[in-house]
């Protein structure tokens, strides 16, 4: 049952690391909307830092949005992923591999790079450990529900913004709690809570999800 | 499945459920009488409501647009659940039937959750002062509206019936996770709106004579949701079984009389 979930991780992976460039945009999107802040709304630092968490927060969300349906297009264009649907492991854990690789590959650049932001929207200073432990457990969370919806628009040939339509309100609960976080701790209260919270949503996520995109894949898959 | 209804009679209605034409005979005796019920309970509710129930103390007759805002959010809810379960017996039992009354709550449901929405943010002016307000449960109705759209979206996205059925079962079930967060939005943060106001654990906090029209509109609501998703249902049923025998000989019949 693991050799599927590590051997589509790998595979994946190396897919990424082959095809740099695509793994790069959501990194890059990130980056350039947010200096669309300042230049839209205002540079003053004061309300910059008022806003930051939640525009981080957005963009986060908004850059897993554009790469998640990369998760089983590819495969479903090649071919590739008709033959995961015959191989013989459970396939919950090969879509469980692969939408660990997506993590890797947006998820965790995104959270890294998140500091970079921080500065850039002079977001406080108690703000920016809390940023990047909420935005690791959320941007595993964005990419697990969003797995569900790229399994489910699949075979569509305009399925990225029928996708957007169906897991953004999923996605609502995560960055209510993913920017509390940040929030709190710019405002001096405990962040552990929202915190805590949002570890339980991946802990969900990642028992749920994968099973559910799974099912989608069984059924939109075969025509 | 011929065992299940051989196994013991309780099980025949079970299996009667999935054949198309027998819900749409039985409904058609019962629609007339639903019907009027819902007639009566919605007219005579209204009228109760809106004239003979007393003044709110604080809000005077704002208050009275109550009448269908709750009865609205109630069904809003409870059209998703509908939904949700309508479209799991499809997954697991494979009945077509349970996929058409799926894909009718869906529609149903987002226009209740607009009604609700709206009345709120009618409501919402005299009251708070504003149309809009972010407010925890305002919002997750609108996340509630969003999850009926995505499902009727992906319903219609699908050439084939089978795959949209299936894939919007499945979302529909996925949806179903957001709606304990909606129930528990208004212990969760603390906002502008008033708690919910009738708990089936306590005694409702209004007014007897405010309270009982307000039932009397929510069971009106339930009728009417009901009759609403049986005519939905008839007219799915017709449309996707147009090419039976029993269709054709009903679609003659009425020709001829």
């Amino acid at each position: 049952m693991a050799s599927g979930f590590s051997a589509y991780l790998r595979r994946d992976l190396l897919l990424a690391y082959r095809r740099r460039g695509d793994a790069a945009s959501p990194l890059i999107f990130f980056i350039m909307v947010s200096t669309l802040i300042p230049l839209g709304i205002t540079p003053e630092s004061a309300r910059l830092a008022e806003i930051a968490p939640g525009i981080i927060w957005v963009m986060a969300l908004l850059a897993t949005l554009l790469s998640i349906d990369a998760i089983f297009a590819n495969d479903y264009q090649d071919g590739s992923l008709e033959q995961l649907l015959i191989s013989p492991h459970l396939l919950a854990m090969p879509v469980l591999g692969k939408t660990a690789a997506h993590w890797m590959v947006t998820g965790l650049p995104l959270t890294l790079a998140s500091p970079l932001l921080g500065v850039m929207l002079s977001l406080p200073a108690q703000g920016y450990v809390p940023m990047v432990a909420s935005l690791a457990l959320g941007t595993g969370c964005l990419s697990l529900i969003g797995s569900v919806g790229a399994a489910l628009t699949v075979s569509l040939r305009k399925g990225g913004l029928l996708l957007s339509l169906l897991v953004m309100p999923l996605y609502m609960p995560v960055i209510i709690f993913g920017s509390a976080t940040v929030q709190s701790a710019i405002d001096g209260f405990a962040w552990s809570g929202p915190l805590a919270i949002l570890g339980a949503m991946l802990a969900a996520s990642i028992a749920l999800c994968p099973l559910a995109a799974a099912g989608a894949l069984r059924i939109t898959s075969v025509n | 499945m011929n065992w299940l209804s051989n196994l013991s009679p309780s099980w025949q209605w079970f299996h009667r459920l999935g054949s198309p034409r027998w819900f749409y005979q039985t409904t058609g005796r019962w629609l007339p009488w639903l019907s009027l019920l819902a007639f009566t309970l919605l007219s005579a509710g209204l009228v109760w409501g809106l004239a003979f129930a007393p003044q709110d103390a604080k809000q005077g007759n704002s208050f009275r647009i109550i009448y269908l805002h709750v009865p609205a959010s109630f069904l809003a809810l409870a059209g998703y659940y509908i939904m949700a379960i309508a479209g799991a017996v499809g997954l697991i039992w494979k009945m077509k039937l349970s996929y058409m009354l799926m894909k009718s709550a869906a529609p149903i449901g987002a226009a209740l959750t607009f009604l609700a929405l709206f009345t709120g943010a009618v409501w919402g002016k005299p009251t708070w002062g504003t149309y809009w307000v972010w407010d925890a449960r305002v919002t997750s109705m609108l996340i509630l509206l969003f999850l009926y759209l995505g499902v009727l979206a992906l319903q219609y996205a699908f050439h084939s019936n089978d795959a949209g059925n299936k894939a919007s079962a499945i979302l529909a079930l996925v949806g179903t996770v957001n709606i304990p967060i909606i129930y528990k939005s208004v212990d969760w943060w603390y906002t502008l709106h008033q708690p919910a106001t009738i708990k089936f654990t306590s005694a409702p906090s209004m007014h007897p004579d405010m309270f009982q029209p307000l039932l009397v509109m929510i069971l009106g609501f339930y009728c009417f949701y009901t009759v609403a998703l049986f005519l939905f249902t008839r007219a799915e049923i017709l449309c996707r079984e147009r090419k039976s025998v029993w269709v054709k000989e009903l679609a003659m019949a009425r020709e001829q009389s």
